[in-house]
């Protein structure tokens, strides 16, 4: 468990670290190091460099404006779960970053790097997914915005080029009047999802559902949005039945095969199980920004 | 006088070192210039081997060796079988480096040794090593089929012992019985995990000859004795000392691992210190495992619920070698009766070699498998026989004036009778019963089920044979300078506080205080008569050796203070590190008493001058020493147990089905258990705790993974699940305090006490939660959320809300 040779620096500027991850066959960032140092001591992953983006001032901060949140590249989960503008902006970030490994390691993993690891059973993911958010990739040649959606290819795998730096991700503010819900089920307290759930409901002003929008991770290759059962909702009144039908709808959206923990059948209970919770959750969080 | 110490609840005193990282453990020995080795390891279960090519990995910059079976002289051969037993017929143990064949996955093939760890794993992956992969059969009940393949050639139907133990008269006990419940039950395979991986550094003097060895071993003096005879070294030129140790659970009992005899060998073959410190991977595929056991149990009772004969056949999986002989299966076997009468008993093992890290013991031994057992057939009978399950056991348990109870015709693992020497069984089921509140519960369980819950009772009774022989030692010296107490055993620690515990039981005798008593343990060098830790045998033989040793001390002390002080030896009170006359300010100091009773030609010291040869305390006529007598204030006396000592107890849980992610919610968990007299209930405490959240671990998540081809699928602690603190449920722990009668100091053994009875605890609670929707009797430990879902009606993925 010791990594294989591997060469190192520290980039002092964005510019800096792009010329060198431009230059360097085979390197990777580092950031918090929380899943890539151990995927290196496993012998997993052996890159022929490790460019650290930490001493870079840019990537060290948060933006909160009224439609977004702008997370920078080092910026550590525990810093933004904390961060009470981030909270008003959007509260699903907090929610979901409880629910990210532990303490030490949200003190020291970084969300962008959460992110761009792309675990089908992670959180952050999921969540950059649901709220419909998007991440900023640079490199030598130019910056452009990848949305979530585009980004999550399959497991581990996003639409990252080797030469590109994300140098932050945006998460959309909670829309006014929104109901949100989350829900995680891991059979240990901060593990992997067996699976996750995220829930953001709006309704018109009669309680009609206009805009339901579901996302889960841990179920398949890549954070998914429950469409299906997103359709069940949307145009209806969100009541008992609505959120059953829409429970249901979600057993098509697992593709995990059975694996040494659980078997996909116990994964499609639990989805819709969870897809129930978040529901209750998202409705009745909304009834209290109505109240 | 001094507060008694025995039976105080003291803080451990080796805590603020080890929390504060300043333990000394093997890798934190300073060696310089050590070089580091890592191992080629077998990725098949079943291969042989073609050839072998360390070229490459010799050529690999900073390489300065790469041992294979061919060149590492007289080691290339098959290691010691520890327990010899009449049940194995040829057992098989693992040569140190793989010879033509390999028989599990991490089977060391190839050591390479380097200027550091990364440059050893580098050239490892450089070895190149040619299988001829061979078929396997993991699954046991298949395994012992004549058409299986076979892991070793020289063992029909892979059957490495088959050994059946009667008590009573099971055939006529069987023929009058009015009801029989039958079951199958599987406890399945897992580690100990402890966290420190297994350590060996060592480093041969070429000036002295002397050959020192650090070992993360739960036996050193067996390491020696080992290191010894394979080496052709007078024992006392070779040293084991196991520092501190980071758990061992069993694992660090067994020896010698390869890593034991090649670390040594190397430092002799290259004159330099060498480490090797295992890595988890490592510790998952190449480190010793237990638990997989398949029973077919029968209970033969009356239709009131007594049950007249029991008749057990289970397999035993050992691992592709079975270098510890049968002692999980045979503890195992010899427990299966639990606490309760059950006058007549056959059970039969077969031990099965399979092609996988071989099986020794792990925390339990063997326990836990025969507690499901015997702990799912009662509640079986019970409900089959519509009593309840607290009256099934009472009507069953050993009752208080039948002890001494011995199990003729049962042999232990220390090869003496099975005896539960003392007990309150009847006293802590009751216990039990009123603190889980099983008056209540009916009602409880009546309305969890009308709003849809899934609420259930468990319960299991379990018994521990602790304490087994051969024997320990104690040495206890008082250092004339310091006036301190110096203690020493030759078992080793892992964390379990013997240094505080055992200075508890000198402190009490010797009039110090528990600070003043400076316990050593674990090294050759300073003691080393004795066996090792395991089998929660160190409080009972250790600690009744050293009882023993600070009793002969306090009489010298007392004699010699008589002396001194002109006062008769009735008159004299040992308190606080001073003996003084009764009733009068006149007191001595123990380090001048010590001096003093150490005939002295120098004073090196001022305190000395009293014990030189004109001194006025030292006139004597004839030698300064008397026949017979000994400078100073030591002795050293032994404990040799006439059998084992049985521990029990009762856990009851009540635990609720969460249907939506069918995890177990325990709402509350008890344990009520008698280890004799405790020495530190603190450490008893602890030790239970930690046993039960290993028995929670084993009852619901940890399960060593196997694939068809046998390769372990999850080796690491991400996908094999030990809990957290998050998932361990307080428990309420009730002592009970029944002196065991084969020792002086009424101890009962602890150490393994808390895991055995949770996984039928857990089982017991889930089936009950079910009982009135599902069959599910949960006959199988870990159990999954997918077991759990099955137990569950269909359409629970709508739970009302």
């Amino acid at each position: 468990m010791k990594p294989p040779l591997f060469d190192y620096c520290s980039a002092q500027s964005v510019q800096d670290a792009l010329q060198k991850l431009h230059e360097t066959p085979g390197a990777l960032i580092l950031a918090g190091g929380q899943s890539l140092i151990p995927a290196m001591n496993f012998r997993l992953v052996s890159p022929s460099t490790l460019i650290d983006i930490n001493r870079i001032p840019e990537f060290r901060k948060v933006e909160v404006t009224s439609d977004g949140i702008v997370v920078g590249a080092t910026i550590r989960h525990r810093d933004l779960e904390l961060d009470a503008a981030v909270h008003a902006a959007n509260p699903l970030l907090r929610l979901a970053l409880a629910h990210v490994a532990h303490v030490p390691i949200r003190n020291r993993g970084t969300t962008v790097g959460s992110l761009c690891h792309a675990d089908a059973a992670a959180e952050m993911p999921m969540i950059l997914l649901l709220t419909g958010g998007s991440v900023m990739a640079q490199s030598v040649s130019g910056t452009r915005t990848i949305p979530a959606e585009e980004f999550y290819k399959f497991h581990m795998t996003t639409a990252k080029a080797s030469d590109e730096l994300i140098v932050s991700a945006r998460f959309p503010a909670l829309p006014r009047g929104a109901g949100y819900g989350f829900a995680e089920f891991a059979r240990r307290r901060g593990d992997y999802a067996l699976a996750a759930v995220g829930a953001i409901v709006s309704c018109d002003d009669s309680g009609i559902v206009t805009d339901a929008r579901l996302a889960a991770c841990g179920i398949g290759s890549k954070p998914v949005r429950l469409t299906a059962a997103e359709n069940a909702l949307n145009g209806r009144r969100a009541d008992k039945a609505a959120m059953a039908e829409a429970a249901l709808a979600t057993a098509d959206a697992v593709t995990a095969p059975d694996d040494t923990q659980v078997t996909q059948a116990y994964r499609r209970h639990l989805l819709a199980g969870l897809t129930r919770q978040v529901l209750a959750q998202a409705v009745s969080a909304r009834k209290e920004a109505i109240a | 006088m001094s507060t008694r110490q025995f039976g105080a609840k003291i803080s451990r005193n080796i805590d603020p070192e080890l929390l504060r990282g300043e333990g000394k453990f093997t890798d934190d020995i300073p060696l310089p210039g050590a070089l580091h080795a890592a191992f080629v390891r077998s990725p098949f279960a079943r291969a042989r081997i073609e050839a072998i090519d360390t070229s490459d990995a010799l050529a690999c910059p900073g390489v300065v060796a790469v041992y294979t079976c061919d060149n590492i002289e007289h080691l290339d051969r098959e290691l010691p079988l520890l327990i010899p037993h009449p049940s194995m017929n040829n057992a098989r143990t693992q040569r140190p480096l793989a010879r033509e064949d390999v028989y599990y996955v991490g089977q060391p093939v190839a050591m390479v040794v380097a200027v550091n760890r990364y440059v050893a794993e580098d050239a490892a992956l450089l070895v190149d090593v040619d299988y001829d992969a061979l078929d396997v059969e993991l699954d046991m009940e298949k395994a012992i089929l004549d058409d299986a393949p076979l892991v070793h050639p020289s063992h029909p139907n892979n059957i490495a012992a088959d050994f059946t133990q009667v008590s009573g008269n099971p055939d006529t006990a069987i023929a009058a019985a009015e009801h029989v419940t039958k079951l199958r039950v599987q406890v399945d395979r897992s580690t100990a995990a402890p966290m420190e991986c297994r350590t060996v550094a060592a480093w041969f003097d070429h000036v002295s000859s002397e050959l020192t060895v650090w070992d993360g071993t739960q036996a050193p003096i067996g390491v020696r004795g080992g290191l010894a005879s394979l080496f052709d070294l007078d024992e006392d030129k070779v040293r084991v000392i196991a520092p501190h140790v980071g758990g061992g659970f069993g694992q660090k009992v067994m020896f010698p691992y390869a890593d034991e005899i090649l670390v040594p060998y190397a430092a002799i073959n290259l004159g330099k210190p060498i480490k090797y410190i295992e890595d988890r991977r490592e510790n998952f595929i190449g480190s010793n495992q237990e638990r997989t056991q398949i029973h077919t149990i029968e209970l033969y009772a009356t239709k009131s619920g007594e049950v007249l004969a029991l008749s057990d056949d289970f397999l035993h999986d050992t691992g592709a070698f079975i270098p510890y002989g049968i002692a999980v299966a045979q503890v195992a076997s010899t427990s299966i009766a639990g606490p309760y009468r059950i006058p007549n008993i056959r059970v039969r093992f077969r031990a099965v070699y399979t092609p996988t890290v071989p099986v020794t013991p792990y925390r339990g031994c063997g326990r836990p498998q025969a507690c499901f057992a015997i702990e799912r057939a009662m509640d079986q009978l019970a409900d089959e026989l519509g009593i309840d399950r607290f009256e099934i056991r009472r009507r069953n348990l050993i009752r208080d004036d039948e002890f001494p109870y011995a199990r003729d015709g049962l042999l232990f693992a220390d090869g003496l009778q099975v005896k539960h020497d003392s007990g309150q069984y009847l006293r802590a089921l009751e216990m039990a019963r009123e603190a889980i509140g099983w008056d209540d519960f009916p009602a409880k369980q009546a309305e969890a089920r009308a709003e849809g819950r899934y609420l259930g009772l468990g319960l299991a009774f379990y018994v521990e044979g602790t304490g087994l022989g051969p024997y320990e030692g104690g040495h206890i010296k008082i250092h004339p300078i310091t006036g301190k107490v110096y203690v020493n055993t030759g078992l080793a620690g892992q964390g379990q506080g013997h240094e505080t515990s055992f200075a508890q039981i000198v402190a009490d005798q010797l009039g110090v205080n528990v600070s003043d008593v400076i316990f050593r343990e674990g090294d050759t060098g300073a003691y080393d008569w004795g066996v090792a830790t395991f089998a929660s045998r160190a409080a009972v033989v250790s600690g009744n050796a050293i009882y023993k040793a600070a009793k002969v001390v306090r009489q010298q002390l007392v004699e010699a203070a008589a002396n001194m002080l002109e006062a008769p030896t009735d008159e004299i009170e040992l308190t606080d590190g001073y003996a003084s006359v009764k009733g009068t300010n006149r007191k001595i100091a123990y380090s001048t008493i010590a001096t003093a009773t150490n005939p002295l030609r120098y004073a090196f010291n001022e305190a000395a001058q009293i014990a030189t040869q004109f001194a006025p305390a030292s006139k004597h006529d004839g030698p300064p020493l008397a026949e017979g007598q000994h400078p100073g204030l030591e002795a050293t006396d032994y404990f040799s147990p006439s059998c084992a000592t049985w521990a029990y107890g009762v856990h009851a849980a009540i635990v609720e089905i969460d249907p939506v992610t069918c995890r177990v919610v325990f709402h509350k968990y008890v344990c009520i258990h008698d280890c004799g007299n405790m020495i530190n209930p603190t450490i008893v405490e602890g030790q239970v705790m930690g046993g039960l959240a290993q028995g929670i671990g084993g009852a619901l998540f940890e399960h060593i993974e196997f694939d068809d081809d046998g390769n372990l699928t999850n080796a690491n602690f991400v996908d094999f699940l030990i809990p957290y603190a998050t998932e361990i449920p307080d428990i309420e722990i009730q002592h009970l305090e029944t002196p065991s009668p084969l020792n002086p100091l009424g101890v009962k053994g602890v150490g393994e006490a808390g895991c055995i009875a949770v996984g039928a605890t857990v089982a017991s609670g889930l089936a009950d939660a079910v009982s009135h929707v599902s069959g599910s009797k949960f006959h199988y430990t870990p159990v999954t959320p997918d077991m759990i879902l099955e137990a569950l009606p269909q359409g629970t993925a709508q739970p009302p809300d």
